[in-house]
């Protein structure tokens, strides 16, 4: 109990002194517009990957369809926030955005979730397919071309807060009763049912939990960039944010940090190369991939409780 | 019924292009179990191929045809030996990354050397239209039924008679045994991709004919709507990509004719998550018994 008081203490300093530096490093102008952005972005990916994570990674659900509940999300916010512009609104939006994707997740997820593998995957990129085709659609949310200013209401200390937040979420869920539970159906779905536990229920709270991050880091990114159109949630949407997922490693929320900040730091390096930019960062893509097949960190976490009990000679936790 | 014969006639040109693609999906994937994202821009390199070799040396039909086959192939080889055989033993969802990766590399690739820039494909063939009935039927039409069927069939004839393609079924099968009554796995991995990717190749010089317009990008979406297809017809199952493919080609001409083309795809997908949701392993696929 005395450990778990010191680490969570020091999560929360780290979390507080990181606030704090990056609040320092914009006023002596360090870190200036450009380079905000990027952390921004980083910041919303970082967001999107942990909850696809989730799925994958914890709960061994392939998912191919997390661009469709980030659009749901965006465009709630894009929606609400346009009539009420206000920051009460933008929580509101923010929150109608959470309830609609948990909705259209159930629906999603009920029925797909009885398909295993490739075939899961196949079905949930049809179902975001599905509802991007109907957002290209409708008279109210602008069609094709989109939705164009959208009142800024979330800056970097929103999305700051909000990887924070959603991080403590998904971490505690990971670590409860039914993140273990969680984490059983993905290693055998059979041995899991047989001591227990509500298999269906299990996946189906993973995904929806995870689909729920990425309708708040859609509703960040509407918000922030101020422009959204149905284009921005297509397949290559979901891919990238699969593409984070599996370069830091499928089970680790550390990786998932690292490959977010390393891939977005090679996504601003390589711009000045034009069109040349794409090539290297797929040559990269395979590189890493063929030498490092587990993803940058494996399923290694950064962990301070390991640190602090760290005795020497002592192998297990 | 007239409009109705038409659309399947033109819905049939169109499958039978995602039944080659879905061929190399579904071959692939029952042998190492891997999404090949990259077979769509191979169907893509096939159809440069096919422009340039038409525009710069003056091939014949059948000339592009069998030589977009060739270059199908040895790339589909190439890229099974660099990205793909390094990984034989890693997760399958890293294999997939390295495949969406090759996939990037194609695409941007190609628009880094040949510009992006959409290209008319050099029409050998005049069109024709023939009118059976009231309907419509171009010469290009039976030309790619033609083609592809032959294909099918020459495909089938190797899967079930040669020594190779029995190779292959005992590699999809279980491959630790078949690697111990001596098959020798790389090179029915290799062949595999060879197979399907001049199938992929082939399409591309078809689709080059039958559209008449080309770019790099070409390759992304059908090669999703070929994998649909296979997924349709029940994945690792060859019978059941050809038919996924010329399925999911009718139903998207189908519902393009009754107005609804803005939701076309929509309708593929949600008609394979209910088959899916049916018949769990596709329409052809075996499904597997769960063992405790």
């Amino acid at each position: 109990m005395k450990i778990n008081w010191k680490t969570n203490l020091a999560w929360l300093v780290i979390m507080v002194a990181g606030f704090y530096l990056m609040n320092t490093l914009i006023l002596v102008g360090v870190i200036n517009a450009f380079i905000e952005n990027m952390l921004v972005m980083i910041g919303i990916n970082i967001i999107l990957a942990t909850g696809l994570n989730l799925i994958i990674g914890f709960a061994g659900q392939f998912s191919l369809g997390h661009a469709g509940f980030m659009a749901i999300g965006a465009y709630a916010t894009a929606i609400i926030t346009s009539s009420v512009e206000t920051p009460v609104g933008f929580y509101i939006a923010l929150i109608v955005g959470i309830v609609l994707t948990i909705i259209v997740a159930l629906i999603v997820g009920i029925p797909t979730l009885r398909l295993r593998g490739d075939y899961l995957a196949i079905a949930t990129m049809g179902a975001a397919e599905i509802i991007r085709i109907i957002i290209n659609n409708l008279k109210i949310t602008g069609g094709a071309a989109g939705i164009f200013n959208i009142p800024a209401l979330a800056n970097w200390p929103t999305v700051y807060v909000m990887v924070c937040l959603t991080t403590i979420v998904i971490l505690n869920f990971i670590r409860s009763q039914g993140g273990r539970a969680v984490k059983s159906v993905r290693e055998d779905e059979i041995a899991a049912e047989s001591v227990g536990i509500n298999v269906f229920k299990w996946k189906l709270s993973a995904f929806v939990l995870g689909a729920s991050t990425a309708a708040i880091a859609g509703s960040l990114r509407a918000s922030y960039l101020q422009t959204i159109s149905p284009n921005d949630f297509n397949i290559m949407a979901s891919i990238s944010v699969l593409i984070i997922v599996v370069l830091g490693g499928v089970g680790s929320i550390t990786g998932t940090f690292v490959a977010a900040v390393v891939l977005g730091v090679i996504d601003t390096v390589l711009q000045n190369f034009g069109a040349l930019r794409m090539v290297i960062y797929a040559l990269a893509l395979i590189l890493i991939m063929v030498f490092k097949p587990s993803g940058l960190l494996g399923t290694w976490e950064l962990s301070l409780a390991k640190i602090f009990n760290r005795k020497p000679k002592e192998v297990s936790e | 019924m007239q409009t109705f014969f038409q659309q399947v006639i033109n819905g049939l040109s169109l499958g039978s292009i995602y039944a080659l693609l879905a061929l190399g999906y579904t071959m692939v994937y029952g042998i190492i179990k891997l999404i090949n994202f990259a077979h769509g821009d191979i169907y893509m390199l096939g159809a440069f191929w096919g422009y340039y070799s038409i525009n710069t040396w003056h091939f014949s039909f059948i000339e592009a045809l069998l030589s977009s086959m060739i270059v199908g192939a040895i790339s589909g080889v190439v890229i099974e030996y660099f990205a793909y055989r390094p990984l034989r033993h890693a997760p399958r969802i890293t294999a997939l990354i390295t495949a969406i990766g090759v996939s990037f590399l194609l695409e941007n690739g190609m628009s880094y050397f040949f510009t992006s820039d959409t290209r008319d494909f050099p029409q050998i063939i005049t069109q024709h239209n023939y009118n059976i009935g009231g309907v419509l039927i171009s010469n290009i039409q039976i030309l790619i039924l033609v083609t592809a069927c032959v294909l099918m069939i020459l495909l089938q004839l190797i899967i079930k008679r040669t020594k190779m393609g029995k190779a292959m079924r005992a590699v999809s099968v279980d491959s630790d045994a078949a690697e111990m009554v001596g098959i020798n796995i790389n090179r029915t991995i290799s062949f595999t991709f060879a197979l399907g990717s001049s199938l992929a190749g082939a399409a591309g010089v078809l689709i080059g004919l039958y559209y008449n317009s080309i770019d790099p990008l070409m390759g992304m979406t059908p090669g999703i709507k070929a994998f649909v297809a296979a997924v349709l017809g029940g994945i690792g199952s060859v019978p059941g990509a050809s038919v996924g493919g010329f399925l999911i080609g009718i139903l998207e001409t189908l519902f393009q004719s009754i107005g609804l083309s803005a939701y076309k795809d929509a309708v593929v997908y949600g008609v394979l998550i209910i088959i899916l949701l049916v018949l769990p392993a596709g329409i052809f696929g075996k499904n597997m018994k769960e063992k405790v």
